[in-house]
């Protein structure tokens, strides 16, 4: 049916007109005809430099881990940090991230998503490990505990 | 254009237009808002382990439990998958099925051993009597690390059917779309297990 009212509609409105009329979809059509095997991969030279990023960002915090030639907490830091910076690697080698793509909504849902997911780990972490805290004197004296 | 009956056209034309989106227009950022939900239920689990990660329940701890060499391998898998589904998603650019194919058999490939890994480190856990009843930490720990092996499953199972499919209708647009989409998934998946390897695995060994 809209199939139909489609074809008609190519063959009445001159393709100037249409596009005109369709200037909110405009970009939003040809990323649908086009973008879908010409936005979402990137190059052999991408994939290959993130490979290679993430086998170093991948293997010195397994390495420190492994031999601690560092303070511990060090360590940590360096492998949280090491952490962030592979998931940005991968955002923006493998998944081919950029603020244009889908004309910058899957940045905004992702950034969206990210302040959801912080808040979300940080709180229940933050609540709930003060909430141990104050619960340790108690479980000291518990004696269910075997 | 400025007749009467052109300007009918137009008026019909936005009504038409509403329900004409090509197909698959949208599919990459719908699928997009997927991930990011799933994302979501990510952050749920990687934040109960975070509360209940440390209560051991008098029984073992992570530094009792994980075999570094063994998550090591399995991250090495993983990210290998990745670099060969970036492959098969360049033989497909370049219009080879075949090519396609094949890499994506090598994908599921490193997938599988990947699972083979993590289910043989589930095995022993729970012949050991380190299974997921034994504490909150074991608990949260399975739950977290294995909705990550489900979602590895179901994108073994994808690959698989996207091998068949591209087989069967060749690289035609709809077969592109879905391997654009399983190519985000894939590399979604490797995204979360930087964090599962960080914050469960090397954090845990610290700890």
């Amino acid at each position: 049916m809209s199939q139909d009212a489609h074809t008609a509609h190519h063959d009445d409105v001159p393709h100037a007109a249409r596009h005109h009329a369709a200037h909110g979809h405009a970009a939003h059509a040809h990323g649908g005809h086009h973008g879908d095997h010409g936005e979402a991969h990137g190059t052999l030279r991408d994939y290959l430099i993130g490979f290679l990023l993430s086998v170093v960002l991948t293997a010195i915090p397994f390495w420190l881990v492994m031999t601690r030639p560092l303070a511990d907490p060090t360590t940590a830091v360096i492998i949280v940090v090491f952490a962030i910076v592979q998931v940005l690697v991968h955002m923006v080698y493998f998944l081919h991230m950029n603020g244009r793509a889908e004309g910058g909504w899957t940045m905004t849902a992702l950034i969206f998503t990210i302040i959801v997911v912080f808040i979300t780990i940080s709180g229940s972490a933050w609540v709930l490990w003060h909430l141990s805290d104050n619960m340790m004197p108690m479980s000291h004296g518990m004696p269910a505990r075997p | 254009m400025s007749t009467a009956t052109t300007t009918e056209d137009q008026v019909r034309f936005f009504e038409i237009e509403e329900h004409e989106h090509p197909e698959g227009a949208s599919t990459a950022l719908g699928f997009w808002i997927y991930l990011m939900s799933d994302c979501l239920i990510f952050a749920m689990l990687f934040a109960a382990y975070a509360v209940l990660g440390g209560n051991y329940a008098a029984g073992p701890a992570p530094r009792d439990l994980f075999e570094l060499d063994l998550v090591a391998l399995n991250t090495a898998m993983l990210l290998f998958s990745s670099i060969t589904y970036g492959f098969a998603m360049l033989a497909m650019a370049r219009g080879k099925a075949l090519q396609t194919q094949l890499w994506l058999l090598v994908t599921a490939g490193f997938g599988a051993a990947f699972l083979w890994i993590e289910l043989h480190e589930f095995a022993h856990l729970i012949h050991i009597g380190a299974g997921p009843q034994r504490s909150a930490f074991l608990s949260a720990f399975f739950t977290l690390v294995g909705t990550h092996g489900l979602h590895v499953t179901f994108g073994l199972v994808w690959i698989l059917v996207m091998m068949v499919q591209v087989g069967l209708k060749g690289l035609v647009p709809a077969n592109r779309r879905r391997l654009t989409c399983l190519s985000l998934f894939w590399h979604f998946l490797d995204v979360i297990w930087i964090g599962v390897f960080t914050f469960v695995y090397l954090m845990g060994m610290l700890r």
